[in-house]
C-alpha cells in the first residue's frame, strides 16, 4: 500500500487556491483602514479645534471612520453609501446609482456592439484583401498610438452642434475605442488555421465563402472572445469619459464629475465601485457566453 | 492587377478631366480653360493618365501617381480662388474624382507588387500606407474647403497645420506639462513598481498566487475613474496626473511581468539549479531575460494608457496648461483648429513614445524568435 502523506488543512485544494487571494484582500483592507485614519486625521482634528470642543484621541479616531467629506473614506463607509444609493431609492430616481449605471451601460453596450461589428468587418476585409492589409492596417495600428480619448470632448461638441445628443455620441466614442482589439484579434483568428487545414479545403475545392464559414470563422472563436473581453472594458471606459466634457446630467462619469466638483468623496468612491461592478459583470457575462459557445461547439 | 481594369480606370480618370473642361467649376467662376495656370496642369495630368492607360502594367504606377499629384495641385490652386471655395460644382469635383481614382489605382498597383526583396520591399511597405494616408488627407482638405464646411464643425488639415505652426510655444509648454512631467514620471514609477512587485511575487509563491488574480481584476477595471480622487489628493499640478498614470500602468505591468517570469523553460531552470546559481543570479541571467518580451508588451500597452490617463486627469482640473486642459477649454471656445493641433501633438507624442519603446525592444530582444528571420 502506498503511504500517503497526511492531508492537512493546508493542502486542501480550496484552501490552496483561495487562501493567498483572501490574505491579499484582507491585507489591502487593513492597509486601507490605516491609510484612512492617517489621511483623515488632521482633517477631523482641525474640525474639533475649530468648534473648540474638548476632544480625546479616541474621538478623532472615531471621527476618521465616518467623516462627512473624508480625504479617503473607510471601506465600510463606501460599502454603506454604495448599498444605500443602489437599494435606497427607486431604481429610476436621479439619486439612484442604478439609474446612472443604466445610462452608462446602455451607451457602453451600444458602443460595444457597433465597435465589435466594425472590428469584425474590418478584420474580414483585411484578411481578404492584400491591398487593404498593406494600406489600411498600418493606419489602424497608428490610430491606437493616438490617445483617442482626447478626441472625446470635440466629438461631443461637434455632434452636439449637429444636433446629436444623448446616447449616440457616447456610443460612437466607445465604438471607436473598442473596435481595435476586436479587429486585431480577429485578423489573428482568421489566419490561425494552419496550412494543412487550408490545403484540405482546397482539395475539396471549397469556395472562399465556404472556407470562411466552415474553417476560418470557427477557428477564430477563441480569439473573438479574448478580444471581446478586452473591448468591453475599454468600451465602458469610453462611455464614462465621454460623459465628462458634456457636463452630462446622468451616468457614472457625471457622478464622478459632480462628486469631484462638490467634494463628495463618498459619492465619488461609490460611483467607482459601480464602474468596477459593471465591468466585472460584463466580463463575466462574456465568459459565460464563451463557455456556452465552447460547449455547443464540442470543446468539452 | 488586371491590366484591362487598370486601363479602364485610367481612361475613366482622363475622361473625368475632360469633363472638368466642359462642366462649370462654380456658379461665379469662369470655365476651367479661362484659368491661366490651372488648365495646362490639368491637361498635363490628362496626358499622364493616357500614358498610364497605354502602359497598363507595373510601369503605369509612376505616370499615374504623377498625374494624381498634378490634379491634386490643380484642385488646391483652384480652391484659393474665392469664387470656387465653398461653392464648388461638378467640374471641380471631376478633377478631385480623377485624382482620387488614379491615386487609388496607383496604391492598388503598388500593393500588388510581388517579387521584390530586401530594401525595396521595406520601402514599399512604407510607401503604400503613406500614399493611402496622403489621399485621405487630400480628400478631407478638398471636401472641407470645396463644400465650405464651417470650421467650427471640422477644420481643414491645412488650417490645423497652420495653427500648429503658429502656436508652437503654447504647444511646447503643454507638451512639457503633460508629457514630460505627468506621463514620463508616472510611467517610470508605475512600470518600475509593477516590475518590482512581480519579481517579489515570483520569489514568494504565496504572494504570487494572491496577487495574480487581484492584478487581473484590477487591470480590467476602468481605473482612469480615480482621476478626480488623485486630483483631490495631490492637487492640480502634475503630481496628480503622474499618480493616475502610476495606477493605470502598474497592473498591466504586474500581470505581464509575472507571466514573463514564469516563462522560463524547465530545462533552463534545471540548468541553473545544476550550476548552483543563487536566486539573484538566476533572476538576472535567466528569468529577467526570458521575461523581456512580456515586459516590453506591457511597456507598449502602457505607453498609450499613460498618455490617455494623463489627458483624462487634466479634464478634472489643471494649472493653465497641458494638452487635456487646452483641449477642453478650446473646445468650449469653439476654437476647433486649436483642438485639432493639440490632438496632432498628442498623436505625434504617442507615436514617438511607442516607436521608442519598439526600438528599445528590438535592441534588447533581438534573440527572440519573432525577430530572427
Amino acid at each position: 500500500m502506498l503511504l500517503r502523506p497526511a492531508r492537512t488543512l493546508r493542502d486542501h485544494p480550496l484552501v490552496a487556491r483561495y487562501a493567498p487571494v483572501l490574505t491579499m484582500v484582507l491585507a489591502l483592507v487593513a492597509i486601507w483602514y490605516v491609510a484612512a485614519v492617517a489621511m483623515n486625521w488632521s482633517l477631523v482634528r482641525d474640525g474639533f479645534e475649530r468648534e473648540e470642543t474638548p476632544y480625546a484621541m479616541s474621538d478623532v479616531l472615531a471621527g476618521t471612520m465616518d467623516a462627512e467629506r473624508p480625504l479617503l473614506p473607510a471601506p465600510h463607509q463606501i460599502a454603506s453609501a454604495f448599498l444605500d444609493s443602489v437599494f435606497g431609492y427607486p431604481p429610476l430616481a436621479p439619486r439612484s446609482l442604478v439609474y446612472h449605471s443604466l445610462v452608462t451601460l446602455s451607451a457602453t453596450l451600444l458602443g460595444f456592439l457597433l465597435g465589435a461589428l466594425f472590428g469584425i468587418v474590418l478584420a474580414l476585409l483585411i484578411v481578404h484583401s492584400r491591398v487593404l492589409e498593406r494600406s489600411l492596417l498600418p493606419w489602424i495600428i497608428c490610430s491606437q498610438m493616438v490617445p483617442v480619448l482626447a478626441l472625446a470632448p470635440i466629438f461631443i461638441v461637434v455632434l452636439g452642434a449637429l444636433g446629436l445628443h444623448g446616447l449616440l455620441p457616447k456610443s460612437i466614442i466607445s465604438a471607436y475605442l473598442c473596435f481595435f482589439p476586436v479587429a486585431i484579434g480577429m485578423v489573428k483568428g482568421f489566419i490561425s488555421p494552419d496550412p494543412l487545414q487550408l490545403e484540405l479545403m482546397r482539395t475539396w475545392s471549397a469556395t472562399p465563402r465556404q472556407v470562411l464559414w466552415k474553417l476560418r470563422w470557427p477557428a477564430s472563436v477563441p480569439y473573438l472572445f479574448a478580444s471581446l473581453k478586452v473591448a468591453v472594458t475599454i468600451s465602458l471606459i469610453g462611455a464614462i469619459v465621454a460623459e465628462l466634457p458634456t457636463g452630462a446630467e446622468a451616468g457614472i462619469g457625471a457622478r464622478l464629475l459632480s462628486g469631484s466638483y462638490y467634494g463628495q468623496t463618498v459619492q465619488l468612491w461609490s460611483a467607482l465601485v459601480a464602474a468596477a461592478v459593471l465591468s466585472s459583470a460584463l466580463i463575466a457575462l462574456i465568459g459565460l457566453i464563451e463557455r456556452e459557445t465552447g460547449r455547443r461547439m464540442g470543446a468539452h | 492587377m488586371d491590366p484591362r481594369k487598370l486601363r479602364l480606370g485610367f481612361i475613366a480618370a482622363t475622361a473625368a478631366l475632360a469633363l472638368a473642361f466642359l462642366l462649370p467649376l462654380a456658379p461665379q467662376s469662369p470655365p476651367l480653360s479661362a484659368h491661366p495656370i490651372v488648365w495646362p496642369i490639368v491637361g498635363a495630368a490628362g496626358i499622364l493618365f493616357l500614358l498610364a492607360a497605354r502602359l497598363s502594367d507595373q510601369r503605369a504606377t509612376l505616370p499615374g501617381l504623377a498625374g494624381a499629384t498634378l490634379a491634386a495641385a490643380a484642385s488646391l490652386v483652384l480652391l484659393d480662388d474665392a469664387a470656387v471655395a465653398g461653392a464648388a460644382r461638378a467640374g471641380f469635383w471631376m478633377i478631385v474624382m480623377a485624382c482620387w481614382l488614379s491615386a487609388a489605382l496607383g496604391v492598388v498597383n503598388l500593393a500588388g507588387t510581388h517579387q521584390v526583396r530586401g530594401k525595396l520591399q521595406r520601402a514599399l511597405d512604407l510607401l503604400v500606407p503613406l500614399l493611402f494616408g496622403l489621399t485621405v488627407f487630400y480628400l478631407w482638405e478638398v471636401a472641407v474647403r470645396g463644400f465650405g464646411v464651417p470650421p467650427v464643425l471640422l477644420p481643414s488639415p491645412s488650417a490645423a497645420a497652420t495653427r500648429f505652426i503658429h502656436s508652437l510655444p503654447t504647444l511646447g509648454a503643454d507638451f512639457v506639462q503633460t508629457f514630460v512631467r505627468g506621463v514620463l514620471a508616472g510611467y517610470f514609477i508605475g512600470c518600475g513598481a509593477g516590475l518590482l512587485v512581480a519579481i517579489l511575487a515570483h520569489r514568494y509563491a504565496f504572494l504570487g498566487r494572491g496577487l495574480l488574480p487581484l492584478g487581473n481584476f484590477f487591470s480590467a477595471l476602468p481605473l482612469v475613474g480615480v482621476a478626480p480622487i488623485m486630483v483631490m489628493w495631490f492637487g492640480f499640478d502634475w503630481p496628480s496626473k503622474a499618480a493616475v498614470v502610476v495606477l493605470v500602468t502598474f497592473f498591466p505591468m504586474l500581470v505581464n511581468a509575472i507571466a514573463g517570469l514564469n516563462a522560463a523553460g524547465h530545462i533552463e531552470r534545471d540548468l541553473m539549479r545544476s550550476y548552483g546559481a543563487t536566486h539573484s543570479q538566476a533572476l538576472t541571467k535567466l528569468y529577467l531575460p526570458a521575461a523581456l518580451p512580456f515586459i516590453f508588451n506591457a511597456l507598449k500597452i502602457n505607453a498609450t494608457l499613460a498618455l490617455i490617463g494623463a489627458i483624462v486627469a487634466e479634464f478634472f482640473g489643471t494649472p493653465t496648461q497641458g494638452i487635456g486642459f487646452r483641449i477642453s477649454t478650446e473646445a468650449g471656445r469653439m476654437a476647433i483648429d486649436m483642438v485639432w493641433a493639440e490632438i496632432a501633438l498628442a498623436a505625434l507624442a504617442g507615436m514617438a513614445f511607442y516607436g521608442f519603446v519598439t526600438l528599445a525592444e528590438r535592441a534588447t530582444t533581438f534573440w527572440h524568435p519573432s525577430y530572427r528571420t
